[in-house]
């Protein structure tokens, strides 16, 4: 089954470390993605820009309506995804706790649904 | 044999194998496509067929196997007819696969095997809601219906059966497999097993006298499931202390109620109505829990009630054991509910006051408000100390929160006794 490992962080934690604490996190999402790809599990990964960068879509009425910002506020913002392969939900449980994410955020786990008939 | 005891016979057949493999049958069909709405819709219909097959052809030589099959066969029909479905191919292939391998299975004449404990570990599984787990074991592994495990939660037959066909859902959605966890993920997630089974447990204790048949059977329902995790797993020293905690809370069922119905607390109780076979093997079921030195909430608890016990042996309660007993599963689960035991055992050896000064340590904790036994205990410590306007008032709270009859009649004749004399202690 394919599950996506959404990462939710605060944003201003991470903009508010020390360079060298910054390069430090990255090297712990290099290693777990490393290790994603040497199980075999990893199908898509991508790391998001500050939501400061995010636009709001919405068509209501044949109009379309375009806002700055994400679409919903809150604490911990999402930051980036991983899509992975495993056999259940155990398995994506085991490897969401490994995600460096999961230490200074949180990760949703959830399973894609399949198109496929 | 008359087509009319042949149909006697079937049912009886039927009804048996019903309650002896429900669950068993219900995990295997499940085990692979995690579907265990499917499994349940094929396995009904399956013993609907049984019903009308068993009387004209007899009753099968292996009936667990045969309704395997027939159950198995419905549910690729209806994964064929439901095409579109999103899961329908592979469901598909893991089915025809599964089914040639039972079908040998059930040529040789082999058991079906016992997948009921990875039942128990999927519906327990930390992605479930804590709630439902419970109501979901008695459902899948025990076959008993939505409407009787909603009157047992007091809880409506809609609501209850949404939130069972939503763990269901989640289950197949989620990807949540059947398996024994690992061996280190093993006490925590036991424990979720564990916790689900005393649940029942707890909702069929809720009725004393037996006379409300859902609760009676979900207290042996649960007692039936405890014992079946410690046939699973032998080695685990928890699993042998909530059965053993089971069987002495159930050894007391006929001393609870007094010849007219009414509630008799624990330390009032008639040791003679206790059940000596079933304390006999909680009792040996804890030493062997004991042995295997791990100690753990539940195995405390067990303990707990064999301290009570000694009342039936010496004549009187052990209570410095009890308060160790407290003392250690208060710094085991910090649970509000133990600490106000706790401090009912402190009364017996320390005195009221300081019981009532332990038991201030929690009182500011808000899952107590609408705690009856907190109410309770509090009236009967207050009482004690000769503070009866404050005692009145809280077994005013404490009865208005009771929902059994008889303890609330047993509060109402406490709180009239109040100015009359000094009161015995119990644990209600």
């Amino acid at each position: 089954m394919q599950y996506l490992l959404v990462l939710y962080s605060n944003e201003s934690g991470w903009s508010a470390m020390p360079p060298a604490e910054q390069e430090q996190a990255m090297g712990a999402y290099h290693a777990y993605t490393e290790a994603l790809k040497k199980a075999g599990v990893l199908a898509g990964s991508n790391r998001l820009r500050p939501i400061s960068s995010a636009t709001t879509v919405r068509v209501a009425n044949g109009k379309t309506q375009v806002l700055n910002g994400p679409y919903a506020d809150s604490k911990e913002q999402l930051g980036g995804y991983y899509l992975i392969e495993v056999p259940d939900l155990d398995a994506a449980i085991s490897w969401a706790a490994r995600c460096p994410g999961a230490s200074h955020g949180t990760v949703e786990v959830r399973p894609v649904w399949p198109t496929r008939a | 044999m008359s087509p009319r005891n042949g149909d006697a016979h079937a049912r009886r057949t039927a009804d048996a194998v019903a309650r002896r493999s429900y669950g068993k049958l219900v995990a295997f069909l499940a085990a692979r496509t995690r579907d265990v709405a499917a499994a349940e819709d094929a396995l009904s219909e399956a013993f609907a067929s049984a019903l009308t097959n068993w009387p004209l052809t007899g009753c099968p030589a292996s009936p667990e196997a045969w309704l395997l099959t027939v159950a198995r066969r419905k549910m690729i029909d209806d994964a064929r007819r439901r095409r579109s479905g999103e899961t329908a191919a592979t469901q598909l292939q893991v089915l025809a696969e599964g089914l040639d391998a039972a079908e040998a299975d059930v040529a040789n004449d082999l058991e079906v095997p016992d997948q009921r404990l990875a039942l128990m570990f999927a519906c327990a599984h930390p992605a479930i809601d804590a709630g439902i787990r419970a109501p979901l074991i008695l459902q899948v592994v025990l076959g008993l219906d939505a409407a009787m495990i909603a009157s047992a939660f007091l809880m409506s037959p809609t609501t209850m059966g949404q939130r069972l066909v939503r763990a269901k859902d989640k289950i197949r959605q989620a990807g949540i497999p059947f398996r024994i966890p690992d061996r280190e993920e093993l006490p925590g997630r036991l424990g979720a097993v564990l916790d689900a089974i005393y649940a029942a447990f707890a909702e069929g204790w809720a009725d004393p006298g037996g006379t409300d048949p859902a609760r009676r059977d979900l207290a042996e329902e649960a007692m039936f499931l405890g014992q079946l995790v410690t046939e699973l797993l032998p080695q685990e020293p928890e699993a042998l202390g909530l059965l053993a905690l089971m069987l002495h809370a159930e050894a007391r069922r006929r001393a609870r109620r007094n010849s007219e119905g009414e509630y008799v607390p624990l330390a009032e109780q008639d040791p003679a109505l206790w059940d000596s076979r079933m304390i006999g093997l909680a009792e040996s079921l804890l030493m062997r829990a004991s042995a295997l030195n791990s100690i753990g909430r539940y195995q405390l608890e067990g303990a707990l009630q064999s301290a009570h016990v000694h009342r039936r042996r010496t004549g009187q309660a052990n209570w410095a054991a009890v308060v160790q007993l407290y003392d250690a599963l208060w710094a085991l689960c910090g649970s509000p509910v133990i600490a106000i035991n706790r401090a009912l055992a402190i009364a017996e050896t320390d005195g009221p006051d300081a019981a009532l000064k332990a038991m201030q340590e929690v009182a500011a904790d808000v899952r107590l408000t609408e705690y009856q036994p907190y109410w309770a205990a509090r009236a009967q410590l207050l009482a004690k100390v000769g503070t009866y306007t404050e005692a009145r008032r809280a077994y005013e709270i404490a009865i208005g929160l009771e929902r059994d009859p008889a303890v609330r009649r047993f509060l109402q004749r406490r709180q009239l006794g109040l100015a009359l004399s000094g009161l015995q202690s119990d644990i209600i």
